[in-house]
């Protein structure tokens, strides 16, 4: 099933990272390539710790993997849905097409008379299931993490022309406080939350930044 | 808890829990029946008001939101039933049964705010939220165009 694969996925991501694509085999093959440490197992909805990933000796390397472990945030469909790759953000696990059919407008919060926040409120409304967190926006274009790669995902945030213009340190701060971020991890009504706790994800990002912020490989989904 | 806010032009004070829904002020509290229960979620725009000159769908606005703020409902969108979209709709006959229609002129009139001559597309974008089961979109869109100085 997709949410048990999640976690040796991100654990062959890492063993990839280290010993090239050649080796990702090793991960699902059971094949024996030597001294390498199994990273943490842990459930879809946890995330490791950045002393989870202390057996990686390589720096570039250990951050390269703190990175893919919070792209498990990053792509969770609570998060990814509203950085579609278009003008309509998704909704639900399925990453349907957001109905009512809205558009992301000339900035970013809705066309008139389709707005966010027409319907969207600062919080939750639980009687009607409507999400809600302040500041509910499709994220800008630039934005889009939808259909890209985890390396393209990690520039983006490294680049402040794409990034809102915020520095690594701001990037951090942003992912360990923001309000609407944390709505990830409290989405209401029932839906699945985002893996892990904001404090834990804002820590990879932390441990990532530490490390030098090196981003995956191309080929690293 | 008492709330302040001024409801189509009237300052008016309710003593009502925050979380209530503005569509429940509007209709059970202050007895403005044209706004309309639709489907309580956000999905069809029956209930749709002003707040503060931008549409929201009264059914899942608390209250509270509105606290401080300016409600416009249908009966407050002209003094005397007279808007340029309410005429169009009596003269196209666009409202059949007539149940969203305040929600749809609620809209519509926004959108003639915000751009005075909007394009189909654009009427088509804005009016999306808005469903009408009698079918009446081709009439509404006419409504708008006419509205708009334009033909219908």
């Amino acid at each position: 099933m997709g949410t048990r694969a999640r976690p040796s996925r991100a654990a062959c991501l890492v063993v990839s990272a280290l010993l090239g694509a050649a080796a990702a085999g090793a991960c699902t093959g059971g094949t024996d390539q030597g001294t390498l440490t199994p990273l943490r197992a842990v459930g879809a909805n946890e995330l490791r710790t950045p002393g989870d990933f202390a057996s990686i000796e390589d720096e570039t390397e250990r951050s390269r993997a703190l990175f893919v472990e919070a792209a498990r945030v990053l792509t969770h469909p609570r998060c990814i849905n509203c950085h579609p790759n278009g003008d309509v953000p998704h909704q639900r696990d399925s990453m349907e097409l957001h109905d009512p059919p809205v558009l992301r407008g000339p900035d970013d919060h809705g066309v008139v008379g389709m707005e966010c926040t027409s319907c969207h409120q600062d919080r939750n409304q639980p009687h009607t299931r409507v999400p809600g967190a302040p500041k509910w926006a499709v994220a800008p274009i630039e934005m889009a993490w939808v259909g890209k790669s985890l390396a393209h995902i990690c520039e983006q945030l490294k680049d402040r022309n794409r990034n809102g213009g915020k520095t690594l340190g701001e990037i951090v701060e942003h992912n360990t406080h923001d309000p609407l971020v944390a709505w990830g991890w409290d989405p209401g009504a029932g839906r699945q939350p985002a893996p892990g706790t904001q404090k834990q994800f804002g820590a990879l990002f932390q441990a990532w930044m530490d490390t030098g912020a090196e981003c995956p490989k191309e080929e690293e989904r | 808890m008492s709330i302040k806010l001024r409801v189509n032009g009237v300052e008016r004070t309710l003593d009502v829990d925050p979380e209530m829904p503005l569509l429940w002020a509007i209709r059970d509290v202050l007895g403005l029946t044209g706004t309309k229960y639709g489907c309580g979620e956000a999905l069809c725009g029956a209930c749709t008001v002003h707040l503060d000159g931008q549409p929201v769908r009264a059914c899942v606005t608390p209250v509270r939101r509105a606290g401080g703020h300016a409600v416009t409902t249908i009966e407050g969108l002209s003094p005397d039933g007279k808007h340029p979209l309410q005429q169009a709709w009596i003269e196209l006959g666009v409202p059949q049964c007539g149940y969203c229609q305040a929600g749809q002129l609620m809209t519509a009139a926004a959108l003639l705010k915000a751009k005075p001559s909007p394009s189909d597309e654009e009427i088509d974008q804005s009016m999306a939220g808005n469903l009408c089961r009698c079918g009446t979109y081709t009439r509404i869109r006419a409504g708008i165009r006419k509205a708009a100085g334009g033909k219908p």
